[in-house]
């Protein structure tokens, strides 16, 4: 069977999905919740090359390549956070981040 | 003449002004003197009145001074008017006078009391609502007089508020005569709805036709007439302290003496036989009504008789030979004899306050006691009151004898008494005869607990408290001078005002004031008795007089034999017939847990409940629930935030379709 | 075109497991070395797609570089092995159900299930396309032209986010002596020589 433009977003639908999921059902600690926020940008990437391909437009991979370029940006200072935190708190423990409780 | 009405009216209501609300001013002395002074003019006033309406020539027997417009709403035209005609005339002086004697009586006698100008204030107020109510000329205007003198009552009767027993019997009377007010009001609206007025000329011009209607009410269809006069008639059971409505009298005792003798011997409990009177046109084609009120009347007569006769405190039995009275004088109107039920609330009025201030002397000589049981052998200290108290007891027993000097010679209570016993005999109808019976067996039992009363007070030895009786002394003149004024008018008023009232100048006297046609029969008969009717009742009352003689001088342990042979009867008599009892158990009670069923769940658990209670405590468990959103978790935002976002995605793809 | 199909069924089957992984592995590390295969299996269906130049940079960038410094963070701090909470499993029922109706909603959308909307079906082509030119050339022709000041931008972001995690994470450590240049450069002479008068045959 061919291979069409919807299996492609079946799959970046999936990954989406499995992103949020991973988000609210972790409990562990904080860095698989940075994985799932790649794992999201990664399905959004898998959409746009997609579309690009199928419609002949260079500029979804154009722009892929933008969001790849701030999701690295954003892993970095993401990580950073996390190290500094722990300096501080001594945990990364989702549970132990209560502080905004009001 | 419109002058000395209005004066007559507006003076003791300025006098209470002044000494109630200036009382911190002025002080205790002035406040007295204002008053009495107000209330002695108004007295004198009020002679000059009855002289000229009473003996006056026959087309000056009603004057009416208009004061101004009251209500002035479509149909309905009320005016603040004053009517002046015999009957008013007679009223005049019956509260004028006893009142003006009552404020100097009270000068001496509440002279150590804290709140002096308080209470003459009270009792000026009380006279001025009296007034309005007898110069009433239309029904709204007595209503008001009505109500006013069940005010002051109140505000009389709770005069020592800081007495429980005082603030009950205060809120026990006013609230009896409130279920009295509503009959009154009800017959006041019937009244308009058939009439269309409430003057009393438009009333009584348009009597005849109103016998003639019929009324629908609760589904019945009634007589209108009928039903109107009965309503008013359960007014006036209630401001008279008929049986029924009667149990506020008795605890009215709990106000000070003076008190007593004014509004609950002279004055406000006579207001209902007044308004009876001067409505007599509407009564006389009211039949049935007017057999209602024999019936009633008569019925009170024996009862509060019986009552009476086992009665310890002095002035409870004084309180129960009122309301006996009182019945006497309904059945007289009953039966058509309304100059009879006037003359005998003018005699009752000087006897029943001359017994009254009496007592009150007795209670202040005995430094305030009132237990019967504890006093004797009193005339020794108080010979003055001995001798007018006796005065007193004689007119209200009906001592007199008869046939001499034309209509006989006796004291006030002998010619109204017999006059009012004749009368109800001459009708010859049912209810006249059974009326007739009962109260010569009340005369019996009058004289008899009267001369109790004055046997166990004044005679034999005393029995109560030796500190007492070395203290005890006579009353002050300015007690007695008011007892002297009284007692002449307990011992003259009767031979003197006989023709006038009830004998062959009672035409000349009355004018149009009373209903006329039915009063000439009734007289007429009354006159024509046989020689048995007008005996029985001195005999009557000279045998009581000789068995409570037999039983409380002579033969002293008889009393406590007799208790002991009747022990059901005498508990039913001393227990006042177990009405307070019934009424406690069949009205207070319910009404009591209804009330506090309403509160407790009607207001406090539904209004409140689901109100403002319920408003709070649903914010407060709200603000429980939304405070823990604010977890301080990330995931838990993230999750609703996710949450958020499918419920949009959903709304919107199903809002595309 | 078989064999199109199996490979991207696998490629695609392998991905969406790994992510799954990523987010119910126990061990830290584990998940991170999921998600790299996940980027793995990406780039493979990239590859498949005709992007290669995309599927390159993601394996470039994301597993060489934002998926190593996971590791790195990962490794740094210490963290005990966590066992599952068991707030897991008490999420798990709502959470997997508002995600499959987010899931099958997305799947209207696009068109995987239905109909979809007019412009899907018109989009949907079959296969891959035949570019004329390669994919690296013709993202530079793009890229370098057009789009030149994102380009830049792009690069600018990139250094801040640079400076920011330095500027977070820089830790001064007491007792570390540093050079200041600054005051060496600006000595007076007068704290860096003085004159001192020698005897002869003295020393100093």
């Amino acid at each position: 069977m061919t291979i069409g433009l919807e299996h492609y977003l079946a799959v970046a639908a999936i990954l989406f999905t499995l992103g949020i999921l991973g988000i609210f059902l972790n409990r562990k600690n904080v860095i698989v919740i940075l994985m799932c926020v790649e794992l999201m940008l990664l399905a959004v990437n898998i959409n746009l090359v997609a579309f690009s391909i199928f419609q002949g437009n260079v500029v979804g991979q154009v722009f892929a390549m933008l969001v790849l370029t701030v999701a690295a940006a954003e892993a970095a200072i993401g990580l950073a956070i996390l190290v500094v935190y722990f300096r501080n708190r001594g945990t990364i423990a989702v549970e132990d981040i209560n502080a905004m409780k009001g | 003449m419109d002058l000395a009405i209005k004066l007559i009216v507006f003076l003791p209501l300025v006098a209470a002004a002044l000494a109630g609300l200036f009382c911190r001013v002025i002080g205790d002395r002035p406040a007295q003197i204002v008053t009495c002074a107000a209330l002695l003019i108004a007295a004198a006033l009020s002679i000059f009145v009855f002289m000229r309406i009473g003996f006056g020539p026959a087309d000056g027997k009603l004057v009416v001074v208009k004061l101004f417009s009251w209500i002035d709403s479509g149909t309905l035209d009320i005016a603040w008017s004053l009517r002046v005609d015999t009957l008013t005339a007679v009223m005049l002086i019956v509260v004028t006078g006893v009142s003006s004697m009552v404020h100097v009586y009270s000068v001496g006698y509440m002279e150590e009391d804290p709140s002096i100008p308080r209470f003459m204030s009270y009792l000026s107020l009380f006279t001025f609502f009296m007034l309005m109510l007898v110069t009433a000329d239309n029904l709204v205007q007595l209503f008001f007089g009505w109500e006013g003198v069940g005010l002051a009552s109140y505000l009389l009767i709770g005069f020592w508020y800081d007495k429980p027993s005082a603030n009950a019997a205060a809120m026990k009377a006013f609230i009896v005569n409130r279920v009295g007010d509503f009959g009154f009001a009800l017959g006041i609206f019937a009244v308009w709805m058939l009439s269309g007025s409430v003057g009393f000329e438009e009333i009584f011009g348009k009597a005849p036709q109103m016998a003639q209607m019929r009324i629908q009410f609760l589904g019945m269809d009634l007589p209108a007439l009928e039903t109107a006069c009965l309503l008013l008639f359960v007014g006036a059971m209630g401001k008279s302290a008929q049986l029924g409505l009667h149990t506020w009298l008795p605890d009215a005792m709990e106000g000070p003496t003076p008190v007593s003798a004014l509004i609950h011997a002279a004055t406000m409990v006579t207001a209902g036989v007044f308004m009876v009177c001067r409505l007599s046109p509407l009564f006389e084609l009211a039949p049935t009504a007017l057999a209602v009120v024999t019936l009633i009347g008569a019925a009170t007569a024996f009862f509060a008789a019986t009552v009476g006769l086992t009665q310890f405190d002095n002035k409870r039995v004084v309180a129960y030979s009122t309301c006996s009275q009182l019945g006497y004088m309904f059945f007289a109107c009953g039966v058509g004899a309304y100059s009879a039920a006037m003359f005998h609330l003018m005699t009752h009025a000087f006897f029943k306050a001359l017994l009254f201030l009496g007592s009150g002397s007795v209670i202040h000589c005995l430094h305030h006691e009132q237990d019967m049981r504890k006093m004797g052998g009193v005339r020794e200290k108080a010979p003055q009151t001995f001798v007018l108290m006796w005065v007193g007891t004689l007119a209200l027993s009906g001592i007199g004898i008869p046939f001499i000097l034309g209509n006989g010679l006796g004291f006030a209570g002998f010619y109204s008494k017999d006059i009012m016993l004749e009368a109800s005999y001459g009708v010859h109808t049912t209810v006249g005869l059974i009326a007739f019976w009962l109260g010569v067996i009340a005369a019996f039992m009058t004289a008899f607990y009267s001369t109790r009363l004055m046997f166990m007070t004044f005679y034999g030895k005393y029995r109560g408290d030796h500190h007492t009786w070395d203290h005890a002394h006579e009353s002050p003149a300015v007690m007695m001078i008011p007892l002297y004024v009284l007692g002449i008018g307990a011992a003259f008023s009767g031979l003197v005002a006989y023709e006038w009232f009830v004998g062959h100048d009672w035409h000349a006297f009355w004018g149009s004031s009373i209903a006329v046609k039915s009063t000439e029969e009734v007289l007429h008969h009354a006159h024509e008795v046989p020689l048995w009717v007008k005996l029985l009742p001195l005999v009557m009352a000279v045998s009581g007089i000789a068995l409570s003689y037999y039983y409380y001088v002579v033969k002293t342990d008889l009393p406590a034999r007799t208790v002991r042979t009747f022990p059901g009867l005498h508990a039913l008599f001393y227990n006042k017939w177990y009405f307070d009892e019934i009424y406690e158990a069949v009205f207070v009670r319910p009404a009591l847990a209804i009330g506090r069923v309403l509160w407790k769940k009607g207001d406090g658990a539904i209004i409140d409940g689901l109100g403002p209670d319920n408003i709070a405590a649903r914010a407060q468990v709200m603000s429980g629930v939304l405070s823990r959103f604010q977890s301080g978790y990330l995931y838990h935002y993230a999750f609703v935030m996710l949450v958020g976002v499918a419920g949009l995605v959903t709304y919107f793809m199903l809002s595309a379709r | 075109m078989l064999l199109q199909a199996l490979a991207f069924y696998v490629f695609a089957a392998v991905t969406v497991a790994s992510a799954a992984m990523v987010v119910v592995s126990r061990n830290p590390v584990y998940s991170v070395l999921f998600l790299i295969l996940a980027f793995f299996n990406a780039a493979a269906l990239f590859v498949l797609i005709g992007a290669e130049f995309i599927a390159m940079i993601l394996v470039i960038v994301y597993v060489g570089a934002v998926a190593v410094l996971f590791l790195f963070v990962v490794m740094m701090l210490d963290i005990n092995l966590a066992e599952l909470r068991e707030g897991f499993l008490k999420y798990l029922p709502v959470g997997a159900l508002i995600g499959a109706v987010l899931l099958f909603e997305i799947f209207i959308g696009l068109g995987v299930v239905g109909s979809g909307s007019s412009t899907m079906t018109a989009l949907d082509k079959a296969g891959a396309q035949v570019l004329a030119v390669d994919n690296t050339r013709a993202i530079g022709r793009v890229l370098y032209t057009q789009y030149f000041y994102l380009f830049q931008v792009a690069g600018i972001v990139l250094l801040v986010a640079m400076i920011g995690a330095i500027v977070l994470t820089l830790r001064t450590r007491p007792g570390v002596r540093r050079q200041k240049v600054g005051e060496q450069l600006y000595r007076p002479k007068g704290d860096a020589v003085s004159v001192v008068k020698v005897p002869t045959r003295g020393g100093v």
